[in-house]
């Protein structure tokens, strides 16, 4: 049998560095460098934030809602059939219902299927864009094609996204109510004053806040994986999967450490 | 013109380009011929600097590209056009768009200077009625037609041009051959060109760089190439049939 000699430096290359996850922490962080300078020309900036809200933000907003209302009657039933106890007040399934559409649902539950769409959306297209050197042609240029590319979307999705948190919160709150209204699981009366029930102001600026995170984590992450896709076609599939199967799980992980220090 | 000099290239321990060195003049189409895996894009984007040198200088008129600083290097970009082998052009902007791309960033020109600069571009290569059509509904020619428009934008000092003819019909691949003649001599650009196609290499080169297994093997003009004294240049220009029988003509009538 032959013997292959391997050296240090290509055994790491291969085996080690690249599917290392120190490596792609410090790439990680290299590529934002890269993305945060400032843009070369604001204009063309401010136009691409624009675009990439109507593409990323705005053309979420029928999914988004069509999931809240649903959520929002499930959470109305899933509370009525698990409060039996005649001690209970009914006004609490609206107090229930909106408490778990602000603290989760609306913010983690909306951002882990964002995670899927807009994920998979921006490391293709970017991935796409490296296969067909595209991206090399901005280079070519002289352009900062990860500052191009990547920053008006992580902007965007950052600040716009917490928008789409409260409109799924309103229309999760309207799905029960159209629930209660429809088959009189509870009065219509005990639902709204559940919902005015001991409402805490920052609870919406806490799921606003962890909003703005999740978004910043699946735009930065996507971008991340599409910006170095490579191996055709095949490469760019690969690299959505890694995007959204990466990102969900830094979705979860700031979710636990937010609400720790937030709340 | 650019000048490289012992330039030397290695992929995790493999070596791609073994000292190699060349002069490309302005106003002449230079070619960098060879098999697919023979170095020539690695070549190509090392001097353009999307790749770097393990060793070797490679001079931009008398910048030595190797010392230049991130900022130093953009600017030198922007004297440097390229057309890649797939036209690269960006699939979100239409081909219009796709020409005013690099004005809009390095330029200060008026809405209506750009729009009559791009128009000018696609004019020069030969477009006019597909302003306002996306990359998609392009066809291959027309594509690289939009790539060249692109490139010169910018008034480049220097032209690149990885496989221009890869994909056409050999009639659309002469019309391309001739575009980027033509533009390399009206303003004495400095041109490098990656290609395979021995129609290239008889009409368009004025120099030749005959890579073989990342060595520089062969250099001259497309009058001398014929008759090189280089086997494995000779295998490669006469690896089909039909150049076979043309050879066989050519000797029979020497």
């Amino acid at each position: 049998m032959e013997l292959k000699f391997v050296t240090l430096r290509d055994f790491i290359n291969r085996n080690t560095l690249k599917s290392n996850f120190f490596y792609h922490i410090g790439h990680y962080f290299l590529f934002l460098g890269q993305v945060f300078r400032k843009p070369e020309k604001w204009r063309i900036f401010v136009k691409n934030f624009f675009n990439e809200a109507d593409k990323l933000v705005i053309n979420s907003i029928p999914l988004i809602a069509l999931i809240s209302i649903f959520i929002g009657a499930v959470l109305v039933i899933q509370t009525s059939s698990n409060m039996t106890s005649p001690l209970l007040p009914k006004m609490y399934i609206g107090y229930m219902a909106r408490e778990s559409l602000i603290l989760e649902f609306s913010s983690t539950m909306v951002c882990l299927i964002l995670a899927g769409k807009i994920g998979s959306n921006i490391s293709s297209e970017i991935g796409t864009m490296r296969i067909t050197e595209q991206i090399d042609a901005m280079e070519m240029m002289g352009v900062n094609s990860a500052s191009y590319l990547v920053l008006p979307k992580i902007c965007s999705t950052t600040l716009l996204n917490p928008l789409l948190t409260l409109m799924s919160i309103i229309v999760g709150i309207i799905g029960g109510y159209l629930l209660v209204q429809i088959t009189g699981i509870i009065m219509v009366k005990d639902y709204i004053t559940g919902l005015r029930f001991a409402f805490t102001e920052y609870y919406v600026l806490y799921t606003a806040i962890k909003t703005s995170v999740f978004s910043f984590i699946i735009s930065s992450i996507s971008s991340y994986y599409g910006y170095y896709a490579n191996g055709g076609s095949l490469g760019v599939g690969r690299s959505s999967t890694k995007a959204i199967v990466v990102a969900s799980a830094m979705i979860l992980i700031a979710n636990l450490i937010l609400t720790k220090i937030m709340l | 013109m650019i000048t490289i000099k012992n330039i030397n290239k290695s992929f995790e321990g493999k070596q791609a380009l073994y000292d190699i060195s060349a002069t490309y003049k302005p106003g002449e189409c230079s070619l960098v011929i060879g098999a697919s895996g023979s170095g020539k894009t690695v070549l190509l984007k090392t001097i353009i600097g999307l790749m770097e040198a393990d060793s070797g200088e490679i001079f931009y008129g008398n910048t030595l590209l190797n010392s230049l600083n991130a900022k130093e290097k953009k600017r030198l970009r922007r004297e440097i056009g390229m057309l890649f082998q797939g036209s690269a052009l960006f699939d979100f902007a239409n081909a219009q768009e796709n020409v005013i791309f690099p004005l809009n960033f390095f330029t200060n020109m008026s809405k209506e200077e750009k729009l009559e600069r791009a128009n000018f571009c696609l004019e020069r290569v030969g477009l006019t009625n597909v302003n306002k059509k996306y990359p998609s509904e392009l066809s291959g020619g027309m594509q690289k037609r939009v790539g060249i428009a692109r490139a010169i934008a910018l008034n480049p000092k220097y032209l690149f041009c990885d496989e221009p003819n890869s994909g056409l019909d050999p009639h659309t691949s002469i019309k391309i051959d001739n575009l980027i003649r033509e533009i390399t001599q009206e303003y004495n650009i400095t041109t490098i060109i990656n290609t395979h196609d021995m129609n290239s290499v008889m009409e368009i080169g004025d120099k030749i760089v005959f890579i073989h297994q990342g060595h520089k093997s062969w250099e001259g003009s497309n009058k001398e190439i014929f008759h090189a004294d280089n086997q494995a240049l000779n295998d490669f220009i006469f690896a089909s049939k039909m150049a076979q029988q043309l050879k066989g003509c050519t000797v029979g009538t020497r």
